[in-house]
């Protein structure tokens, strides 16, 4: 039943703003590609971690003014770069918009060659 | 990052600290799979602080444990993934010289929860005595047990760069989640050491929300009990 429905159902408004799989094209090759990828996840982690930290932090100092800056700050740049990052590598989470099911892309954080 | 992102927990496809080990090496992973499924491994360690949540009574601890329990999670991912890596494509005869031949009979090459001598993972790991002080107190053991138990690892994998990194990253943590639990726990007993006053009366002090109390107290820096409060508006 669920089934039919979605497929059914017209994507007129969908937000597909994900490119194709990794193709390689004249702009970038493959390997310079999997250096910005990797360079792209690094920053990413810091900010996800500062955040982390941040946030156990505010949670025994909630009233501390400078924390609760520096985390509005890296939750923006966190977001910013995290879109830019899916945009061009894919989902990080299922919850990103896509044209193709990008989400079994390999490899998984577990694998060998991960990000 | 998206829009159904605030619904439930989320999984984030990448780790939280990096893991990227070249040489396979089962005699670590068999010491490693303690802080899997071990006692003072990260299950352990995540299901202890999750289920500690629904009877803490403190704003702040409530919210560490939440957040600690979840980030114990992510660290499961990354030991799982240490474990995964140090015996992916190993022979099974390499895996018996490496003592795991009694684990490759009984769990092939899935990541499953037991302590480094073998012993299945159990809830009784996992401490919830329905007691803010206790439930507390037990966690910043259980932080101290876990990052010993990280140093003791780090001890036994010397020659493999690639293993110490997450290894010490996750040590570190420890450190920090040791000290927000001191922290909440303070919280905790200072505001169990509050001076009370109760009464049964507060006509005079009435007003439409009940503010009363909450005058009342800041004022006296006192806690009176609202349960105990006539004016009735309280609710």
């Amino acid at each position: 039943m669920l089934e039919d429905n979605m497929e059914n159902r017209h994507c007129n408004s969908c937000e597909c703003t994900c490119e194709c799989s990794c193709e390689c094209n004249n702009e970038m090759s493959c390997a310079c590609k999997n250096d910005l990828r990797e360079e792209m996840m690094m920053q990413l982690r810091a900010y996800k971690f500062s955040i982390i930290e941040l946030a156990l932090y505010l949670d025994t100092h909630p009233d501390d003014e400078k924390a609760l800056c520096l985390h509005r700050e890296y939750a923006k740049k966190a977001k910013e770069l995290a879109d830019k990052y899916q945009k061009m590598f894919g989902p990080l989470t299922i919850n990103y918009p896509c044209k193709k099911w990008r989400w079994l892309e390999e490899p998984w954080p577990w694998e060998r060659g991960n990000f | 990052m998206g829009k159904g992102e605030f619904l439930m927990w989320s999984y984030t496809k990448a780790l939280e600290y990096p893991v990227k080990i070249k040489c396979t090496n089962p005699r670590l992973a068999k010491f490693i799979i303690s802080q899997y499924g071990g006692p003072d491994g990260e299950l352990a360690a995540s299901l202890r602080y999750l289920s500690q949540r629904f009877g803490m009574p403190d704003e702040k601890a409530k919210a560490i444990l939440n957040d600690i329990g979840t980030e114990e999670l992510a660290h499961l991912e990354m030991v799982g993934t240490i474990v995964h890596q140090l015996t992916d494509g190993v022979c099974p005869e390499e895996l018996e010289k490496a003592g795991l031949g009694a684990y490759y009979t009984d769990h092939g090459v899935d990541v499953y929860p037991q302590s480094a001598a073998g012993v299945p993972f159990t809830a009784a790991y996992i401490a919830a005595k329905g007691d803010p002080i206790a439930n507390l107190q037990e966690d910043l053991a259980a932080e101290q047990k876990a990052r010993a138990t990280y140093e003791k690892l780090i001890d036994l994998c010397k020659d493999d760069p690639d293993v110490i990194e997450p290894l010490r990253f996750l040590r570190q943590r420890e450190v920090v989640h040791f000290q927000r639990f001191g922290e909440a726990l303070r919280g905790v007993q200072d505001k169990l050491a509050m001076k009370r006053f109760y009464m049964n009366d507060c006509k005079n002090m009435n007003n439409n929300n009940c503010n009363c109390l909450k005058e009342f107290n800041s004022v006296n820096n006192y806690n009176v009990c609202d349960s105990v409060c006539n004016c009735n508006n309280n609710r």
